[in-house]
């Protein structure tokens, strides 16, 4: 088992989309909503997802892919 | 003696111990380094940091070293050269530029952020130290590392121009280039920090990584007499340094060593990688990401680690912050090399071209102390400037020749 951090990106025209609810359901992962802000442009999300490795690569994988920026907690490390 | 008083959450307030840790457990927010300050105003004054080594360890009361420090003894106190001639080209008054092109050992003012993260690590215990980067912070972990003796590691892309490897694997520390997108890259970086617990200095070492960004500003202050600039305009890439700066200022205030004076800080970015000067502009406090597209490539980062903090610096002290295009890069780059004899990277040329454009724009008043920041050497990038600059006359080795060429240059 894994618990892995990440911020979630929504931009505009996802805002509206209930994600980490349908990430929830499609993959064995625990999500946990840690801190958010919404915008009228852009929506962030601190999430913390829990379950087996393979799950979790799975589900940032289908999250990228439908069009939320998914990065680490730490955003950008390569300086 | 330490004057620290332990790590606590920036966004929550959260305590924690003593510790390499950097994300707080309850809201994820960064975490940073308290201090007694009351304590350190009754200890530190002028003379005695006056009568100290020229390095950034001068201010080590207001950095997170608990015993003497252990690395970057020749590192920091680099020059603030009085500006005259680019003050003249610019049509203002008083105008210096903070020289970190000339860092030790690796000219960049990475130089003083991994002196204080390897001296943290060092303090912690660990023998391996690590970073992922495109060149400056791999450049002076690998030569930090090596003068320390300790194991070090250093992550790449696989796409690095082969001169920017060469000025860290000459330390000869683990370099691993890696395949794949930025964001795999960055994902795998953060997951090796995770797994492996060595010293990553921006990871989990990032509250004492950042901490010895605000030797910068406190640099500026002593240099100019003990006193804070007016206006100073400062590059953003991660957005370590421009929130440290206005702590380094307010921390001088809060200490004695400097008057409360009004100052104003301002952010540079490049146009092709400018999602905080974007931000900034839009009104917005959420900073959208985006994909760099710049020759700015050490401060072409998407998704700044404290690009929030950069936002609220730049708004508590009243600055601006404006993005240039990689032609007024260049254009800054040239102006200050042919001006005042520096030869700074593309960062440099940023911060000079934005400060240009403040200045025009009357954000800058021009009668006003104004301070450009340089954070790194323009010898690491010449793929910058190669199509930019004057290319050599060629002669046969006759002084005819030479007298030819030398009338005609009059003539011009």
């Amino acid at each position: 088992m894994a618990i892995e951090r990440f911020y979630l990106t929504y931009n505009q025209d996802r805002i509206k989309e209930p994600i980490i609810y349908l990430v929830g359901q499609k993959f064995r992962v625990v999500t946990n909503i840690r801190a958010a802000s919404v915008s009228d442009h852009i929506g962030i999300v601190a999430l913390e997802l829990d379950g087996e490795q393979e799950e979790i690569n799975s589900a940032v994988k289908w999250i990228a892919g439908q069009g939320v920026k998914v990065e680490p907690i730490e955003k950008n490390v390569i300086e | 003696m330490s004057f620290t008083t332990g790590l606590k959450c920036r966004e929550c307030g959260e305590s924690y111990g003593w510790k390499p840790l950097h994300v707080c457990e309850m809201c994820f927010g960064p975490l940073e380094i308290g201090y007694d300050y009351d304590a350190i105003a009754s200890v530190l004054s002028h003379r005695i940091i006056e009568s100290r080594p020229r390095n950034l360890w001068r201010y080590k009361e207001l950095l997170p070293v608990s015993g003497e420090p252990r690395i970057g003894l020749y590192s920091g106190f680099t020059p603030l050269v009085k500006a005259d001639r680019l003050a003249a080209a610019l049509g203002v008054e008083e105008l210096w530029v903070k020289d970190d092109s000339c860092n030790h050992p690796t000219f960049s003012y990475k130089d003083r952020v991994v002196s204080v993260a390897i001296s943290a690590a060092i303090e912690f215990g660990f023998d391996t130290v690590s970073c992922a980067s495109t060149g400056n912070l791999a450049n002076s972990v690998s030569a930090h590392a090596a003068r320390a003796g300790l194991r070090c590691f250093i992550f790449i892309p696989d796409n690095l121009e082969r001169g920017k490897v060469i000025g860290s694997t000459v330390y000869e520390p683990t370099a691993v280039a890696i395949s794949g997108n930025y964001d795999d890259v960055n994902r795998l970086c953060t997951e090796i920090a995770d797994k492996y617990g060595w010293a990553f200095v921006n990871i989990n070492l990032r509250p004492f990584y950042t901490e010895g960004a605000k030797t910068y500003g406190f640099e500026v202050a002593e240099q100019l007499g003990w006193k804070l600039p007016q206006h100073i305009v400062v590059p953003t890439a991660g957005g370590t340094i421009l929130p440290k700066v206005a702590q380094a200022f307010e921390e001088l205030v809060r200490v004695g060593l400097v008057k409360d004076t009004p100052w104003k800080i301002y952010t540079a970015q490049a146009a092709g990688c400018a999602p905080v000067v974007n931000a900034l502009h839009r009104g917005a406090d959420l900073i959208e990401p985006v994909k760099p597209n710049t020759i700015a490539k050490s401060i072409a980062i998407g998704n700044p680690a404290d690009g929030y903090y950069v936002l609220g610096a730049v708004r508590d002290s009243g600055g601006w912050g404006e993005a240039a295009t990689d032609q007024e890069i260049v254009e800054g780059i040239r102006l200050l090399a042919r001006t005042e004899g520096i030869f700074t990277e593309p960062a440099g040329g940023t911060t000079v071209a934005v400060t240009k454009k403040l200045i025009e724009q009357g954000r800058i008043p021009r009668n006003e102390s104004i301070v450009i920041s340089v954070t790194g050497n323009g010898y690491k990038t010449l793929e910058a400037v190669t199509d930019a600059v004057p290319v050599p006359f060629n002669i046969g080795a006759r002084l005819e020749e030479f007298d030819a060429l030398y009338q005609s240059l009059e003539q011009r």
